[in-house]
Order: structure tokens, then sequence, then C-alpha cells
């Protein structure tokens, strides 16, 4: 199998092949990190510029810690202190970067479909670390990466993804990603925050969280986007955290082998209790060391298919 | 002219494992703080077999470990494909080792430099020391090996091939062919 993209825009156009691929490589960079010198001289002398429209730590602290242990130099814009603030568009901005002779844009904005349209114009290679309610496919592949891991196979396993479904590029790559490996996903929350023909990407749906957890292996949590809610979605947070919140009383009807995730920042006491967020059936923060290896593995394959555009 | 031709067989290869497992011990006197970091994938089959050798010699086990070199080639920005990354496997703290790197065939020696890089990262050595199954010639840096199987004269058309049991699984043999053969 050999990768041959130059970008990373979703995973709803990558095949179970190249998945595995990067799933294969990002074995391998786990090792990277644990040891005293953390750093690889793979990408010596690339440059990665991280073009950030929208608030993030994780994952851009993941992206700049990945390129680091490449070896490549990065640069970190963030819209609140860039020209965008000036009114230059984002094309024109990254347009720019490229004139400085940048390899990689790792670029997250909170319109769907960005990182396509930089991808036509510019020939630097484009990572979509998140594109509005679209896709984030690296944590796609972190959480896919993660339960491979933890639970030996992705092939036949039972996956829900709890909460505002709607607003989530995350549900959007967890739910391409898992079922072309094979995976059962079950989509799960209040009908007001359920994408109306979410049934057509072969997904279940639920309405009843306890229920569902009873039949899964592992259960992706998400934040609740109070950012992107402009309307009202809900009566009360309360009556969401009630019906759809992963409280420690519903965790002990399910089995003691069942898989917490969420993606971050947590809403403690909203989507998930504190005392799950915390216990020892939850694998949120393995979640993010997986992230990094995941992330130098997409950096080191994409750069590597430069000559081939 | 013979388009391939056979340079050792089974018997051979084992002999000069053999060979090199006493000249190892005979160098390092003994085994105290000796270790073997054999490069993906022939040098780590290697350095498995040298311990079995050194433990008939000696009547002690050395650890092994495998060390991939992809992240520290120096042509990666050169290639069109990304080469497949493998896990380096090494359980032990190189700080204070005499470590052994085996591989399977000496040519150019940027191999070697990479994974000497690689080492360097992963720890402090006291020492590190190359043996090889083939030295082969036509070096691009200025890297020797400690202990050499058998050198072959090589022109700079041929290839040669080192198949092992392990990976192949076919019996050993080491073969030199023109290119394009």
């Amino acid at each position: 199998m050999e990768w041959k993209r130059r970008d990373l825009l979703d995973l709803q156009s990558l095949d179970k092949e190249e998945i595995e691929l990067i799933l294969e490589t990002a074995k391998s960079f786990r090792q990277v990190s644990t040891r005293d010198v953390k750093k690889v001289p793979a990408l010596r002398g690339k440059t990665v510029a991280l073009l950030f429209y929208e608030a993030s730590t994780r994952t851009r602290v993941s992206f700049e810690l990945a390129a680091k242990r490449l070896s490549a130099d990065v640069v970190n814009i963030a819209s609140s202190s860039s020209s965008s603030t000036k009114g230059e568009s984002i094309l024109d901005t990254a347009l720019n970067l490229e004139a400085m002779n940048v390899d990689m844009i790792v670029v997250r904005h909170y319109s769907s479909g960005v990182p396509y349209v930089l991808s036509k114009n510019l020939k630097a290679a484009i990572i979509n670390a998140g594109d509005g309610c679209r896709e984030h496919p690296t944590q796609g592949l972190l959480d896919i990466f993660t339960v491979q891991e933890k639970l030996g196979s992705v092939k036949g396993r039972n996956i829900t993804i709890v909460g505002d479904v709607l607003h989530s590029r995350v549900a959007r790559s967890n739910i391409f990603g898992f079922k072309k490996l094979g995976a059962n996903v079950t989509v799960c929350g209040p009908s007001t925050l359920m994408p109306r023909c979410v049934k057509e990407l072969g997904v279940e749906v639920s309405y009843d969280l306890e229920a569902s957890m009873k039949k899964s292996d592992c259960v992706i949590v998400l934040r609740l986007q109070k950012e992107r809610q402009q309307e009202v979605f809900l009566p009360s947070l309360r009556e969401y955290a009630r019906l759809f919140g992963l409280s420690q009383s519903k965790l002990d009807k399910a089995s003691k082998d069942l898989l917490i995730m969420h993606p971050g920042p947590t809403n403690r006491g909203v989507e998930i209790g504190a005392d799950v967020a915390d216990g020892c059936q939850s694998v949120i923060l393995e979640q993010v060391t997986n992230g990094l290896a995941i992330r130098m593995a997409v950096l080191y394959l994409l750069l590597g298919t430069k000559e081939l555009q | 002219m013979t388009p391939q031709s056979k340079i050792l067989d089974q018997e051979n290869i084992r002999r000069a494992m053999m060979r090199i497992a006493h000249e190892i011990v005979e160098k390092n006197k003994g085994t105290d703080s000796l270790c073997l970091i054999g490069i993906r994938t022939r040098g780590a089959i290697l350095a498995e077999r040298l311990k079995e050798c050194i433990k008939t010699v000696e009547g002690k086990a050395v650890p092994v470990g495998i060390l991939d070199i992809t992240l520290y080639r120096d042509d990666l920005s050169v290639v069109a494909q990304q080469p497949v990354v493998h896990e380096t496997l090494i359980d032990f703290d190189l700080t204070g080792k005499k470590v052994i790197l085996v591989d399977d065939v000496l040519y150019t020696g940027r191999t070697i430099r990479a994974a000497l890089d690689a080492l360097i990262d992963l720890g402090r050595p006291a020492s590190i020391q190359l043996a090889v199954l083939i030295d082969r010639g036509h070096r691009e840096l200025p890297i020797r090996a400690d202990y050499v199987g058998k050198n072959i004269p090589t022109s700079l058309d041929e290839n040669v091939k080192v198949i092992l049991s392990e990976s192949d699984s076919t019996e050993d043999e080491v073969m030199v062919k023109k290119a394009g053969a």
C-alpha cells in the first residue's frame, strides 16, 4: 500500500487501506515521544504553517509538537492576531504563506469546505484540522486508533456516538472512519440535535442512551457545542445532562468493559460526569497521546508525496 | 558470463556467523555490557542468530534490539514515495553499553550513518561496533565494519541479494547478479 494523496481533507474520501496505512504508521511513531530525545530528523528543512481561525488547544499543540518532533519548522497563525482582522481573506493569507515556501498548511476554520478551497488553489499540502460542522479527520483517526489499541480490533465492534451530532465534525469523521473499517455505529442524542438524513450514512439512530450503552463496546461522548447553537435546541442544560449526559449511574448499568472516549474539551457535568471522565473506563487522555502519533504519521506520509503533484 | 552466481550457501553463512561471534567475544573480552542491535529487516534476523552463536560460545545471552532507520534516512526528500516506517524495538537502555550494530550488506555506508544517528538519539553507548555478513565495497562515507562475514568485490551494476530462511522462507544463500538479469 502506497500513500498517494497530497492533502488530508476528510475521511469520507479515504479508502479502508489508506486509513489502515495511517494507523500502522502511527504505531511506529508512538515510540518517538516516549524517548529522552523526542525528535527524529525525517522532515528536516520542511516548513509547516498552522492556520487556526477557531480556538484550539489540543489539536493545535498536537500538530505543533508532531511537526517539531519530526524536525520540521513551525509557524503559528492565530486569526485574532493576523491580517484577517484587517479583512484579508483566508485564501490571500494562505497564498502569502506559500509565497514564503511553506510546504504544508494545517487549517482550522469555522466554515465547512475551507480546506478544499485552499487545496484547489495551492501547491502546499493541506491538512484539515476541523472545518465548520463537516469533518475533523485526524480526530476520527485517533479515535479509531484508540479503539483498535484498547479493544484489539475495530471490525464488528459497536460504537455509540452520543450528543450534539448535528454540529459535530468529530461525529462525521468518526462515522465515515469507523464504518469503513467495519464497525457498527449508532448515533444518539436529542432529536433537535440529530441531522435529518443521518441514517443515509449507514448508522443507527437512538434516543435512549442507556439502551445504546448496553449493546456497545465504546461510547464516544461529544461536546455540547454551545458556540454553534444560535437557535434554541434544548429546553435546558439540566434536562440534556439528565437524558444524554454520561453519568456514573448510567455507566454502572452498562458493561464494566465499556470504553469511554471524548474528543475534548469536556463540559463536566453536562455531557459527561466528572467521575466518569476521570474514571478507569475513560481513555480520554490516551486519546490525546495517540493523537500526537496519528498527526506525526499524517505529516510524514503527506510530505513524502510532494513530488507527485 | 553468468548473470547470477551463488557466493555463500547455508553452511558458509552459519560458519561466518559463528566466527563473528568468536571475534566479538574475543575483542570485547567477554559479554559484559554487550548488546546486539539489528537493522531491520535482515540485520535484525542476523542479530538474533548472532545472539545464539554467542550463547554457544560463551554460554551467556546478550540483549537484542531491532532498529528501524527509516526516519533517519538522508534521501527522504529525494524519494518520491515515503518508505514505510516500522517500530524500533529496543527495551533496554543503551547508555554505557557496547553496541554491536548488525546488518546484512555494507555498501555505500549511508544506512549505517543513519543507524549511528538513531542509536545516539536513544542513549549514549560506550562504543558502537559494526558487524556485517557481506561487505561489497563502494563506500560513499568514511565508515568501515569491525566484523565481516565475507568481502565480495562487486561492480556498481551488480546486486547482492541476501536470502535468509526467517524472512524469505527458503534456504539461506547470498547471490550476486547483474542488474536487470
